[in-house]
């Protein structure tokens, strides 16, 4: 994974409510065996409307975009995520977003920032015409105009992005911790292995 | 530890406690992860490119059903059909190869007891109480309704639990949806659940854990409870959880992946201490009145936008929000539907009976309770039941069930996810409407400008007889 330390740039002013999974990718996208190419159906259901915002030259390749509330909701499929960044999309700021799909963010190096509505507000008018900035070292947002919003951050999420970690290698490390839950599992609670032992 | 009462959820969770880190993140163990073609593909090939195993096989258990087509898959001569869509094949392929690849054991598509990985792990016995279970997919909130911690996960998740069998969580909060009271007659699961969606909303629950508790829940059958906690992700919870009891053992006792003998009675012990203590706490409470509910129906575009069947579509400006207004009034417009519009009064082209939500033999006795003797109404141009594995299909046909459908005018079909998401063959036109039993109405989830109607399977079957949402409690008491 890339570390991720600022993202600077155009921002699409996007904004709407509850965009489900759905909506940023449609499932006919989901038959790929890759993680590529997934930019181009992005957002394909609103792209059919004139004048929207994906659409616009202005934010072609844009490095963040600004959302709704509830952001992601619905399907687990992290071709959403994959289809933002295919998109060139390194961070989602808005109010809130749905579980699942701030963890399939997070482990793409796609950064999600939650603020208050107000804030979103600011910056989704901004955003028409001015860059935008995040700094993810001091966890703070800014505009050109002296706008500066803090936000929060998981402290392992940001190590993580910080450094480009790889998850899966760095539980991997933790070998011995998982061998001796998995021994003390099979003594204390043998039936969950059992029953798929005597059938494989 | 033990004298601080706890609920379901936390006891599962304490249970599986790997290590904690001091960021307050805990690594937990996963006991049971599902796997299907279309989140894995991806997966499979990062563990490839690093060069590393499953690390327990013997604990994944791998099922095509996304993209499968639902038309038949053997010719007369038993030979597989070849699938005609390039992507899907690939796909499909990819799984095939690698379930033995990985060790994984692997139930195919011409398999007896082949169907959707929701269906299929509850019936194999795969899915347990108290037990952890992942799949990438958010309809996994399914399992809950055996007492099984499950959720839905991505497919940077998918490749960490297959290399680790873990996954690096934070706790969720705890969400009790108490339902106070019993259903009415003709009024289902699924019409709770909808109903249970609407007040809660597609965000009330991000971040908990649902408990659904109540007697409802009580007398409800298996199938009954993970209806209802398959669609806790459409309320923004990423698991919801029924307290296992004898019901549940009964449902699972004998199962081919279930434990048995000696092993068997120590889980049941274990099991019977899982119910959330009382005086356990949760960090949100919601009260439903279970009397009150109507066959529901879904107007809009969210799952949250339901009616009793009796009402009408709602005005935009009914809703104090000024951006769910301007969300109802395009759900309306991409619906063709009008504020103050009879729900009984909107007209249906296609039905759709299946899904993870609504494809068990108990879904398919109701519907063909109704569709019994009837026809379907001469305007329903594309009705179809798919049952939710090879065993539901096997079951229903000895009962006689897909003749009730076939002679009601329904195709009957082979298992899998079919209309429910648009990836395979089975789709509603743009511009039609269609009465589904499925769980999700968004944007063309069902395909291209397709229009969903959220309804149970009984609702989808009066459906099809009148071709227009119709309140199955009126049609049932007319003669067939």
């Amino acid at each position: 994974m890339e570390p991720l330390r600022e993202v600077e740039g155009r921002a699409i002013p996007y904004g709407a409510k509850n965009v489900d999974t759905d909506v940023i990718i449609p499932a006919h996208w989901l038959k790929t065996i890759t993680r590529e190419g997934l930019g181009r159906g992005a957002f394909e259901t609103v792209r059919t409307q004139p004048g929207n915002v994906f659409d616009d030259p202005d934010f072609a390749g844009a490095p963040i975009l600004i959302a709704g509330d509830n952001f992601g909701c619905g399907s687990s499929r992290e071709h959403a995520a994959w289809a933002l960044l295919d998109m060139g999309v390194r961070a989602v700021v808005a109010p809130s977003f749905s579980d699942i799909f701030a963890s399939n963010a997070f482990k793409n190096g796609v950064l999600t920032v939650e603020l208050p509505q107000e804030q979103v507000d600011r910056l989704l008018e901004v955003a028409r015409d001015h860059p935008v900035s995040i700094d993810l070292e001091s966890q703070t947002v800014t505009t050109p105009f002296q706008d500066r919003f803090a936000f929060d951050i998981d402290p392992f999420r940001k190590h993580c992005l910080l450094e480009g970690l790889d998850e899966v290698g760095l539980t991997m490390a933790r070998d011995a911790a998982i061998g001796h839950y998995e021994a003390r599992q099979a003594r204390e609670m043998p039936w969950l292995v059992t029953g798929t032992e005597k059938a494989a | 530890m033990a004298s601080r009462p706890r609920t379901l959820y936390e006891k599962i969770w304490d249970t599986h406690v790997v290590e904690t880190r001091d960021d307050g993140t805990a690594l937990i163990y996963i006991d049971r992860h599902l796997v299907h073609e279309v989140t894995s593909p991806q997966a499979f090939e990062a563990l490839r490119v690093s060069n590393r195993p499953v690390r327990r096989p013997d604990l994944t258990l791998a099922v095509p059903d996304h993209n499968l087509p639902t038309t038949a898959r053997t010719d007369a001569a038993g030979n597989r059909l070849p699938i005609a869509d390039p992507q899907s094949a690939a796909q499909l392929a990819a799984l095939e190869a690698n379930a033995p690849a990985f060790g994984i054991r692997y139930i195919g598509a011409t398999d007896a007891s082949q169907g959707i990985v929701h269906v299929v792990g509850p019936e194999q016995g795969f899915s347990l109480p108290g037990a952890t279970i992942v799949c990438g997919d958010s309809h996994t909130a399914a399992h809950g309704g055996v007492g099984a911690l499950a959720f839905g996960i991505g497919t940077s998740e998918v490749e960490h639990v297959l290399a680790t069998q873990t996954l690096l969580l934070r706790k969720s909060k705890t969400m009790e949806v108490r339902v106070e009271g019993d259903l009415g007659p003709g009024v289902t699961a699924k019409d709770l659940i909808l109903h249970i969606v609407g007040v809660v909303g597609t965000a009330g629950g991000t971040g908990h854990v649902i408990e659904y508790r109540g007697p409802v829940f009580e007398t409800m059958s298996v199938e009954g409870r993970l209806t209802v906690c398959n669609m806790s992700i459409e309320a923004g919870a990423r698991a919801g959880l029924i307290a296992p009891d004898d019901r549940t053992f009964a449902y699972l006792k004998g199962r081919p992946l279930a434990p048995s003998g000696a092993d068997w009675d120590r889980a049941v012990a274990w099991w019977r201490s899982l119910p959330t203590d009382e005086g356990a706490q949760f960090d949100k409470s919601v009260v439903i009145d279970a009397t009150a509910i109507e066959p529901t129906v879904s107007w809009g575009t969210s799952p949250e936008d339901v009616v009793p069947i009796g009402g009408s579509v709602p005005a935009p400006e009914s809703f104090a929000d000024p951006s769910k207004q301007d969300a109802a009034r395009r759900s309306l417009a991409y619906m063709g539907l009008e504020p103050g519009q009879r729900m009984t009064d909107v007209s249906i082209e296609n039905v759709f009976i299946g899904s993870c939500t609504n494809s068990r033999i108990e879904d398919l006795r109701a519907a063909a309770e109704v569709l019994r003797g009837r026809r379907k109404a001469a305007g329903v141009k594309w009705a179809i039941v798919v049952p939710g594995s090879g065993l539901v299909k096997a079951q229903a046909e000895a009962e006689g069930l897909d003749k009730v459908f076939i002679d009601a005018g329904l195709e009957w079909r082979e298992p899998g996810c079919s209309a429910c998401l648009g990836m395979n063959p089975d789709k509603v036109p743009p511009g039609e409407r269609c009465a589904s039993t499925s769980n999700r109405n968004f944007v063309g989830r069902q395909g291209p400008g397709s229009r969903t109607h959220l309804v149970s399977p009984a609702m989808a079957a009066a459906a099809a007889v009148t071709g227009r949402l119709t309140d199955v409690r009126e049609l049932v008491k007319q003669p067939a």
